[in-house]
């Protein structure tokens, strides 16, 4: 039985927790309000919050001057890419390792997400030389690679994750009737497994479209996604609020909404299922 | 039961990620390990020749990293204090049942999806510049002297920064664990007349225990190789002062092209994460039984 709460514990709750989570979403609120403002509105002190004149200019300006569009196509091949890759080399992995697993299973498990915490500064230099040597420097399929390899073992352990928990029985019963390992794959398996492939693949985007080392230092101009064009606007001359916001904006949206749907998954991947 | 057929191609199933990922990790690591060894500077080449253990008593006695060292543990000890105290407060506020809770939650856990760069740049500008940023604005509106955020204390600056991006994940995760709380045993506790704060401190907060060491030990394994947020806002200065060993190996590989001292960093800076993923892969293999 849940304790009958007073009205007036939930009024003062609701006004603290309405606050804090105020305070803290306020620099994305802000970033968003600034990108209507014109440059002068967006320095000006003290602060126009709401009765500025709103105008949509930086966000034309943005996409004419600096080919915005070419660095938000890079994030969506560069993070799609690695993400699709990732789950075609992942998913037979899972899926193995969920329906036939052998004493070694929980060993190659641990194995694969010790690689996950080899720290991308101790390959830096190797990648480094060997992109230069084949080529693949700030080229998106270079990136996609790398990405794919970075993210592989928190694809695997998400699949895993949720494959464990499809029964097993369910499979054998269908091999009884007398389906075969195809047919068991599409009809029975696939659709229990969906939701699953989903939010791995919905998290997994999420990671390599806010990777940002590997796509801050094997890229330049022409492969950068938008970690890295966003990145260009740190020099002094290139400081224009306004814009800035306006380009922050665009390239938060996306996948701020895919992270709010998905928050429920966030916390099985990024926990490789020790919290759920 | 698994025939033997279905176990042959159960291997050849996870053949692909296993040859990958071990090609992933071995081939630079390996790479790695062997330029560590060299005298190798890639404005200089064809003058690669056998070094020891040379870089790695160059790296170590660096005053660059022993400072980078430091800058580290301050900006990781920093951001797990920060991220993982105000995650409990964080968790235990939106535990309780209040108006408009589902909205609180997603403000709550927005700055997680936000890329480094952007709120890194947004925070140094927008918020923090000393003349026009909001935070002086707030300053000035109370009658109080602005502060220089990254002039005057730089290290604490990224922190914060850093912080507010972990805070959702801390919060999140703590949240989930806060909840899967048997209810019934808090109210045995209440009847018995344990007060709000007792507990928290016996009941709440050892049921929570297994979840912060989650947090502590992912997040310091994210921490430990900050560095877009150091790239766009410092450039790990003034000086070294928020240069961490990440930063570090990246100044020594590309921009001072020196291979085998990067090399040596990279390294030392995998031996210093494996301390960590030592004890965490053990509490998740514990948790796989």
């Amino acid at each position: 039985m849940a304790r009958a709460v007073s009205t007036r514990t939930r009024l003062t709750f609701t006004v603290i927790g309405w606050l804090v989570g105020f305070v803290i979403f306020f620099p994305i609120l802000w970033t968003v309000l600034t990108s209507f403002k014109s440059e002068g509105a967006a320095i000006a002190t003290p602060p126009q919050f709401l009765f500025f004149e709103w105008t949509a200019e930086n966000y034309v300006e943005v996409n004419s001057r600096s080919d915005y569009l070419k660095h938000f196509m890079n994030s969506v091949v560069i993070s799609l890419g690695s993400t699709l890759l990732g789950l075609l080399i992942a998913i037979p992995a899972a899926w193995a390792m969920a329906f036939a697993p052998t004493k070694r299973t929980k060993d190659v498990l641990l194995w694969m997400l010790s690689t996950k915490m080899l720290p991308a500064v101790g390959v830096l230099v190797p990648i480094y030389l060997l992109f230069r040597d084949a080529g693949l420097l700030d080229t998106r399929i270079g990136l996609v690679l790398v990405l794919t390899m970075a993210n592989l073992p928190i694809i695997v352990w998400m699949l895993y994750t949720y494959f464990r928990e499809i029964p097993g029985d369910i499979l054998e019963a269908a091999r009884m009737d007398g389906a075969s390992l195809a047919k068991e794959i599409i009809y029975v398996l696939t659709p229990m497994a969906v939701p699953g492939i989903a939010s791995t693949l919905l998290l997994n985007i999420i990671l390599a479209w806010n990777e940002a080392f590997w796509t801050l230092n094997l890229t330049a101009a022409k492969a950068a996604p938008l970690t890295a064009f966003i990145a260009s606007y740190s020099s002094p001359e290139g400081l224009f609020w306004a814009k800035l916001s306006a380009a922050s904006t665009l390239a938060i949206a996306p996948i701020l909404i895919m992270g709010w749907f998905s928050q429920r998954q966030l916390v099985r991947g990024l926990t490789f299922g020790a919290v759920k | 039961m698994a025939t033997l057929q279905t176990r042959a191609s159960a291997r050849l199933m996870m053949t692909p990620a296993v040859v990958l990922l071990l090609l992933w990790m071995a081939v630079p690591l390996a790479m790695t390990l062997y330029f560590s060894m060299l005298r190798y500077n890639l404005l200089m080449p064809g003058m690669e020749e056998w070094a020891g253990f040379l870089n790695y008593r160059f790296f170590l006695t660096d005053p660059a990293f022993i400072t980078g060292l430091l800058n580290t543990l301050l900006l990781v000890g920093g951001v797990l204090l920060i991220s993982v105290g105000g995650g409990i407060l964080m968790a235990l506020l939106l535990d309780q049942p209040f108006f408009g809770q589902g909205i609180v939650r997603l403000m709550v856990i927005a700055p997680f999806f936000v890329m480094p760069t952007v709120s890194a740049l947004v925070w140094k500008n927008m918020l923090m510049h000393p003349v026009n940023g909001l935070f002086a604005w707030i300053a000035r509106t109370f009658g109080l002297q602005p502060v220089d955020w990254f002039g005057e204390a730089p290290l604490f600056s990224i922190v914060m920064i850093v912080s507010w991006q972990w805070l959702p994940f801390a919060t999140l995760i703590l949240l989930t664990a806060l909840q899967s709380l048997d209810t019934e045993q808090k109210e045995a506790a209440e009847m018995d007349g344990a007060g709000a704060l007792s507990r928290f401190i016996y009941i709440v907060l050892p049921h929570m225990a297994r979840a912060i060491t989650v947090v502590v030990l992912i997040e310091t394994i994210f921490l430990l190789s900050v560095f877009a947020e150091i790239l766009v806002t410092t450039n790990g200065g003034p000086g070294v002062q928020t240069t961490t060993v990440t930063y570090l190996v990246y100044v020594q590989a590309l921009l001072q092209f020196d291979v085998g001292g990067a090399s040596a960093g990279g390294i030392v800076a995998v031996v210093l994460a494996n301390i960590v993923a030592i004890f965490l892969v053990r509490l998740i293999g514990k948790n796989l039984e």
